[in-house]
C-alpha cells in the first residue's frame, strides 16, 4: 500500500468517525429531552459515579493540595508569605487540579467501565434484545449514564475541593508551622464565587465527556474480546485527551480578557 | 387482495444488504402470511440472521422494501419502529439475555418496560413462562451466569413469548439443546403459533426442527432465496440443493466453504 492510500484512508476514517461521534452525540441529547424516562437507572449510575468515585477523587485532590502548599513555599520561598501559599492553594484546586485531576480519575474508573459494559453487552446481542423488547437502548442505557456523569462530576468537585484545601491545611499548619486560623481565612477572603462555579461547569462538561465517550466506544464495539478491550481503551485516551483540551478553552471562556 | 386479512405479516422485496465489500443479501424476497410459521433454512454464512435483523430493523437494508403489516419498515421513525417491536419476539442466537438482570427480570423486561406491568404480576407470568420451558421456580432468582447454555437458550425463548407478540423470530432455537428438550421446545414453538395464531419465522439447521415447526420453508443461499414451499413440498422436491440439503451429503451443488 502506498503511502497516498494510506493517509488517505486515515483521512476517510478520522472524519468518519467524527461524524459518527457528533451523530451519536446530537442522538443522546435528543433522548436526554423526551419520555419515557428511566429513573432507576439514573439513580443507579449517580450512585456508582458519585458515592463509589469519592475514594479516588478524595485521595487524589488531597495529596494535590499537600503538595501544591509545599511546592508554592519552597518555590516561592523569597517572597513567601501565609497569604501566598493559602491563595495558590485555594486557586490551583478550585480552578484547575480539582476539576481536571478528578475527571481524569472519573474517565479511568468510571468511563472504561461503561465502555466495557456496553461494549459486552453490544457483543453478545444484548443492544438488539433491548431493541427487539421495544426499549431504546440510549434512553435505557446512554442518557442515565450521561445524565449522572454531568450531575455528579460537579458534586464530586465540591467534596475535593474541600478535601484538596484541608491537604493545603495539613501541611502549612503541620509542616511549615503556619497559623492555622490564618490559613483559613487567607483562603475564604480570595475564595471568588468565580473559582467554584468555573470549577462546577468544567466538572459538568468533563462529565459529559467521559461518559459519552465511555458510551459511545461500547456502543460501536465490535469483534469480541479484542474489540471490547480497543473500545475501553480508546473510550480512556480519548476523553483524557478531550478533557485537557477543553480545560484550556474552558479556562479562556472563563478567565481571558 | 387489498382487504385487511390478506395483507401479509411480513413481506421483503428484492432486499440487499452489504457489509464493506462483501454481499450478505442479494435480493431476498419472501412472503410470511398471519399465523403461519416460516422455517429459513441454509448453511451458515448465508445471511440467515442478517434477514431476520432486516425484518426487525436492526439493520437497514441498503436496498429493497420491507413491509411488516403493510407498513415500510426500512423508512419508519424510531417511535414507529418500536411500536413494531413491541408485537414482536425475538429468540438471539446466542440468547443475549441480560447479565445484569436475575433470570425473571429478564423473561419479565419486555412486560414491565413495554407494557408497565407491576412487578409481582409479571414476576408471576414470567415464572409460567419458565415452567413452559421446562425451567422450575427456583432457577428465577439465579443470575445468567450461574446457568447452563442450554439454559440460557430457554429462557431467551421463555423472554421472546412472555408478552405473547404476534410476531415472533427464532434464531436457531434448538442448538445447543439435547434431543428431548428439543422436541420439547419445538412443541412450544408450534402452540405459539397454534394456540395463540402468533406468525413465526425460525432459523435452524435441525431438520427434525423444520419438519416439527413449519408450514412452509423457504431455503437461503448466496443471498437469495432459491426455493420455498410446504413441508410436504420439502420432502418430495427434486431440486437439488434442498435435497442435499435434507439429506446432509457434502456432495451436489453446495460446495462446503472451508
Amino acid at each position: 500500500m502506498n503511502i497516498f492510500t494510506k493517509t488517505g484512508k486515515m483521512t476517510i476514517n478520522f472524519f468518519r468517525s467524527v461524524g459518527q461521534l457528533s451523530i451519536f452525540t446530537l442522538n443522546t441529547i435528543s433522548h436526554i429531552v423526551r419520555p419515557p424516562f428511566y429513573f432507576k437507572a439514573l439513580w443507579q449510575q449517580m450512585i456508582e459515579i458519585g458515592f463509589y468515585s469519592l475514594p479516588v477523587v478524595a485521595l487524589t485532590t488531597l495529596f494535590s493540595g499537600m503538595v501544591i502548599a509545599l511546592q508554592s513555599y519552597s518555590g516561592l520561598s523569597s517572597l513567601s508569605s501565609e497569604g501566598v501559599v493559602a491563595s495558590v492553594v485555594e486557586l490551583t484546586i478550585t480552578r484547575e487540579l480539582g476539576p481536571v485531576l478528578a475527571a481524569l480519575m472519573v474517565a479511568g474508573r468510571v468511563g472504561a467501565a461503561m465502555a466495557a459494559e456496553i461494549g459486552t453487552m453490544r457483543v453478545t446481542e444484548q443492544i438488539d434484545a433491548l431493541t427487539s423488547l421495544s426499549t431504546n437502548p440510549f434512553k435505557y442505557l446512554i442518557v442515565p449514564r450521561v445524565l449522572a456523569g454531568m450531575l455528579m462530576l460537579p458534586l464530586l468537585l465540591l467534596v475535593g475541593d474541600v478535601i484538596g484545601i484541608y491537604g493545603g491545611y495539613l501541611i502549612s499548619v503541620y509542616k511549615l508551622d503556619f497559623n492555622d486560623t490564618n490559613f483559613l481565612r487567607n483562603t475564604w477572603n480570595f475564595m471568588q464565587a468565580i473559582d467554584i462555579y468555573s470549577g462546577m461547569t468544567k466538572a459538568a462538561v468533563f462529565g459529559f465527556i467521559v461518559t459519552l465517550l465511555g458510551c459511545y466506544n461500547g456502543f460501536n464495539s465490535k469483534g469480541g474480546a479484542e474489540g471490547v478491550g480497543a473500545a475501553t481503551t480508546n473510550a480512556v485516551v480519548v476523553s483524557s485527551i478531550l478533557i485537557l483540551v477543553s480545560n484550556y478553552w474552558l479556562t479562556e471562556l472563563f478567565f481571558a480578557r | 387482495m387489498n382487504t385487511e386479512n390478506n395483507v401479509p405479516k411480513v413481506e421483503m422485496i428484492n432486499v440487499h444488504k452489504k457489509f464493506g465489500s462483501k454481499v450478505v443479501l442479494d435480493g431476498v424476497s419472501l412472503k410470511v402470511n398471519k399465523g403461519e410459521s416460516l422455517v429459513i433454512i441454509g448453511t451458515s454464512g448465508t445471511g440467515k440472521s442478517v434477514t431476520i435483523k432486516c425484518i426487525q430493523g436492526l439493520l437497514c437494508p441498503d436496498e429493497g422494501s420491507i413491509k411488516v403489516d403493510g407498513k415500510e419498515v426500512t423508512t419508519m421513525s424510531e417511535a414507529e419502529l418500536e411500536r413494531i417491536n413491541a408485537k414482536t419476539g425475538m429468540l438471539f442466537q446466542g440468547a443475549a439475555l441480560f447479565d445484569s438482570l436475575c433470570i425473571w427480570e429478564n423473561v419479565a423486561f419486555g412486560l414491565i418496560q413495554g407494557k408497565k406491568m407491576k412487578r409481582p404480576e409479571a414476576r408471576k407470568i414470567a415464572i409460567e413462562k419458565l415452567r413452559q420451558v421446562g425451567l422450575s421456580p427456583e432457577v428465577a432468582g439465579l443470575y445468567p451466569d450461574e446457568v447452563s447454555g442450554g439454559m440460557k437458550k430457554r429462557i431467551g425463548l421463555a423472554r421472546a413469548i412472555a408478552t405473547e407478540p404476534e410476531l415472533i423470530f427464532f434464531d436457531e432455537p434448538t442448538t445447543g439443546l439435547d434431543p428431548i428438550m428439543s422436541d420439547v421446545i419445538n412443541d412450544l414453538i408450534r402452540r405459539c403459533v397454534d394456540d395463540l395464531g402468533a406468525t413465526a419465522i425460525t432459523i435452524t439447521h435441525d431438520m427434525s426442527s423444520v419438519r416439527k415447526i413449519a408450514d412452509k420453508v423457504a431455503m437461503l443461499h448466496k443471498g437469495k432465496i432459491i426455493w420455498s414451499g410446504t413441508v410436504q413440498e420439502m420432502e418430495t422436491t427434486n431440486d437439488p440443493f434442498i435435497k442435499q440439503f435434507i439429506n446432509g451429503v457434502k456432495d451436489g451443488p453446495i460446495q462446503p466453504t472451508v
